[in-house]
């Protein structure tokens, strides 16, 4: 096991390596002269060419392209993200904090999520085919169907407005957590129960658990098998989940105004902060590989057989 | 094959009503101007917040403007741009993952290991860096849907052509002689274009909520263009006052992304018979995590 | 009064409304071996789920079945668990798949065990060791810390046969125990259902649509096709003289196969017989 993990880790070095190298390209193909956004952003009203080149070189941008990127990436991993275009005060110090607030909603969530996809996707597995699977499975097509800043917004009008009883907007206590956590449990919840409940209903039909019945198994032992395997494939789409979260709450962070990344990016997007765009990229990019090595090493925990195939 | 898939279709009538929205929606966005009663840019201060009519059928918005013709003008990006983005994506996931399926061997290791880097990015934050970059607007987030969303449909395109590769008939065409070209062409995109049809149907509703998604931060269709999550970003500012103008886009879009969900639904169930059992468990398993990468709610 | 007595057993799929089997009455005598003979589908498999009740939901049965006295069918879910594996112990096809994938072998053993016995772990280790080891098993206290994954198919249909030794059932239910195995396999198989029949000196029924084995095993043969039986008798009545044209067919059929078989094979038998 040990060696799965190490090597599993290995694997994914390379692919941050290559993650960071395109981030720092993607930058350098924008049509815009980097130099010319920070003048801009800092309000400078005539922009001559000396003070161009004068701003290339206070940023490096005057060296060949894989140097910077070699000094860049150095920096990076000292989370040295550079500084902002627009307030000047360095990255991190404003990505910290809200990658925090956001890993936090981003948990919260997930929490539940993963508690109702598992507890629907199991009722509708054992009652496949009945009344209640039918009727949630068609609950969450419609919901699936539905923007989650739509959904936000209907809440925070329905509840907070003509009920008065929850905070709308901001991070100030446990109650603020619930109405984000909500629409974003019900967007998320409606897609992931189906895999849960197809896991499910496949090892259901599955030859060990008729060999443990006709075996006289009493049906809660049956049940803790059904779950190890159902799970333990589950397991690694929900590892998977919480970068995908980190991700999208942009949109429900925006109608509830969280504090935290969604709301960070799209003002660095619409003010072209480069350097905070691809922070965020990056460090996203970097929670996305790192849940994806923990989630094979879960699933190979828990499945013996895949920890060869490494 | 293609007939019987077809009357399989017919005969679930839940399709066939999916269908018919997905048409009319589609037909009502390409004609804009004969559907429309009105133009959906005109201003006309006097009606603000107008309720229905029977001029105006759905009302107006904070600057009098028709909504119902904004809603029909706002097919155009949502719903017809998002078409043509997954069009060019999958026509260039589907080539490469026919070449890599069918030829195998290093072309196949190249490709899937471009598809592997390219899915390890995280789709809709990849999405916002190259707007981030290229600059706020319609055309940035299309185009950054066509760039990122290939390599999940060559993936999964990849995988049912080589299942198909693997019948009798094709591999005596390829033992007696046939030019690659044709068999690709003749007998393996036939059985694949079924697959192929599933997959993309499945990715449209999940691409429609992302861009209203972006629009709706104001990082997509820009004002004063009519765009559903435009338009839903243009009434929240006054949510409080004037909730129904939430209404309409919202539920267009609902109503949109379910017809495209049950239709893609309806296909993958008419498409069952043609499948073994076998077969289908395997693929169940083998696409289930990657369906549900692709699928990032907005 | 025989061991098992089924008596006009139907069985409906609810879902689809087609019937799987129809109509069909047999019985087992004590200590007797009854074979199944039938193709794919014939309805072999669903007349062994419906004598354990195991059927999904779904899965409608009427009839009768009698076990030693006792009405199956009508008894309680709890008391017909503790008859499951303790009084009819069933044999699978594919003992790749009969175990859970994600733990050691020895943990559904001894969860079986421990439900019907109420066995310690060094008690379920002992007993369990002996009869792994008249199976042809070496070291059984290595395999059962194996993953299924670890080992045969082969290997795990006699660790089936074993805990079925432990467990001392009336009757054996063998749905298709050689089907998934290679020949040396099979041969090793047969020998150890032999050796636990003589053991026992219960009764078994056994699914098989290899004739080979059949003719091995089995006292009393009846044939099945789409869900009906269509003959039955004892097995050198069905091997010699086979009344409906399609068991004729099956027994011809086979006999050239072997003949053929036999041929190429040329005494190849005792190599595996060490």
């Amino acid at each position: 096991m040990g060696s799965y993990i190490s090597r599993r880790i290995a694997l994914s070095i390379p692919l941050l390596a290559v993650i960071s190298f395109l981030t720092f390209l993607l930058v350098n193909l924008s049509p815009l002269d980097p130099a010319e956004v920070v003048l801009q952003a800092q309000g400078v009203p005539m922009i001559t060419d000396e003070l161009l080149t004068q701003t290339k070189q206070e940023l490096g941008l005057d060296r060949p392209f894989l140097i910077r990127y070699w000094h860049w990436a150095l920096s990076c991993l000292q989370l040295d993200f550079g500084h902002s275009y627009v307030t000047g005060q360095p990255v991190w110090s404003q990505l910290g904090p809200a990658f925090l607030h956001t890993f936090k909603l981003t948990i919260v969530s997930a929490a539940c999520m993963i508690f109702f996809s598992i507890v629907l996707g199991v009722i509708c597995a054992w009652r496949e085919g009945k009344l209640l699977d039918r009727s949630v499975r068609g609950i969450s097509f419609f919901l699936t169907a539905i923007p989650s800043y739509w959904l936000g917004a209907m809440l925070v009008w329905l509840v907070a407005v003509k009920l008065d009883w929850l905070p709308t907007s901001g991070m100030e206590s446990y109650r603020s957590y619930i109405l984000p956590v909500m629409v974003l449990t019900i967007s998320y919840a409606s897609i992931y129960f189906r895999f849960v409940r197809s896991a499910m209903i496949s090892n259901l039909n599955a030859d060990y658990v008729l060999y443990a019945r006709a075996c006289g198994l009493p049906e809660k032992k049956v049940t803790v098998h059904l779950l190890r395997n159902s799970l333990q494939v589950a397991i690694s789409v929900f590892c998977m989940a919480i970068p995908v979260l980190l991700g999208s709450t942009v949109v429900v962070e925006n109608i509830f105004a969280w504090p935290g990344l969604g709301s960070l990016t799209v003002n660095a997007i619409l003010s072209r902060d480069f350097p905070m765009i691809q922070a965020y990229v990056l460090v996203l990019a970097a929670a996305f590989v790192v849940f994806n090595a923990l989630a094979d090493v879960l699933q190979a925990a828990m499945n013996p057989k895949l920890r060869k195939d490494l | 094959m293609k007939m019987r898939l077809l009357t399989n279709l017919l005969q679930d009538k839940l399709a066939v009503l999916s269908l018919a929205v997905i048409g009319l929606i589609l037909a009502a966005g390409a004609m804009a101007p004969v559907f429309a009663p009105h133009d959906p840019n005109a201003v006309n201060m006097d009606l603000r917040y107008a309720g229905a009519s029977w001029h105006y059928l759905l009302g107006n918005d904070h600057l009098g403007r028709c909504i119902l013709s904004r809603l029909i003008y706002g097919i155009r990006p949502s719903v017809l741009g998002v078409l043509a983005a997954l069009f060019v994506s999958v026509a260039l996931g589907a080539f490469l993952g026919l070449v890599a399926g069918y030829f195998k061997g290093k072309t196949d290791a190249v490709i899937m290991r471009v598809c592997d880097i390219m899915l390890s990015f995280p789709g809709y934050v990849m999405t916002l860096a190259i707007v981030g970059i290229l600059g706020v607007g319609l055309g940035n987030i299309l185009l950054a849907f066509m760039l990122l969303k290939w390599a999940w449909f060559a993936r999964i395109i990849r995988a049912s052509v080589l299942q198909a590769a693997e019948a009798d008939y094709i591999k005596f065409a390829r033992i007696t002689g046939v030019p690659s070209i044709t068999i690709l062409l003749r007998h393996v995109v036939p059985v694949v274009s079924a697959d192929i049809a599933v997959v993309a149907s499945s990715s449209f509703g999940s691409m429609i909520l992302q861009l209203s998604g972006f629009s709706f931060l104001g990082l997509g269709v820009q004002a004063p263009n009519a765009e559903w999550g435009m338009m839903l970003n243009e009434a929240r500012d006054v949510m409080f006052s004037r909730p129904e103008l939430m209404l309409a886009p919202g539920l267009a879009i609902v109503l949109t992304v379910s017809a495209v969900n049950f239709m893609s639904d309806a296909l993958q169930t008419a498409l069952d018979p043609t499948l073994s059992k076998t077969n289908r468990k395997f693929r169940e398993q083998a696409s289930l995590p990657v369906k549900l990468r692709g699928k990032e709610v907005a | 009064m025989h061991l098992l007595e089924v008596q006009h057993l139907h069985v409906t799929d609810r879902h689809t409304g087609s019937v799987l089997l129809r109509d069909s009455s047999f019985h087992v005598k004590q200590g007797s071996c009854l074979a199944i003979v039938g193709e794919s589908g014939s309805g072999k498999s669903v007349t062994c789920k419906s004598i354990m009740r195991l059927h999904k939901a779904w899965i409608r049965q009427t009839g009768e079945i009698w076990f030693k006295g006792e009405e199956l069918s009508a008894l309680p879910e709890r008391q017909m668990r503790k008859k499951r594996g303790k009084q009819l112990a069933m044999i699978l096809q594919h003992g790749m798949r009969a175990f859970d994938p994600t733990c050691v072998i020895g943990v559904q053993i001894g969860e079986t065990l421990k439900e019907h016995y109420g066995w310690s772990r060094a008690e379920i280790e002992a007993n369990m060791s002996l009869a792994m080891m008249s199976v042809r098993l070496n070291n059984p206290v290595e395999l059962m810390n194996k993953y299924p994954h670890q080992l045969s198919g082969g290997m795990l249909q006699r660790v089936m046969i074993a805990l079925a030794f432990v467990l001392e059932p009336d009757l054996i239910i063998a749905d298709e125990p050689t089907t998934a195995l290679d020949t040396i396999a099979q041969f090793e198989v047969v020998e150890q259902l032999i050796a636990l029949r003589e053991r026992m000196n219960g009764a078994m029924i056994l699914v098989s649509h290899d004739l080979g084995i059949v003719r091995r095993l089995a006292d009393d043969i009846i044939v099945m096709k789409d869900g009906e039986i269509v003959e039955r008798g004892s097995a050198n009545v069905i091997f010699s003289a086979a009344q409906h044209a399609y068991t004729q067919r099956l027994v011809e059929a086979n006999r050239a196969l072997n003949g053929h078989f036999e041929r190429l094979k040329g005494g190849g038998l005792g190599l595996v017989e060490h």
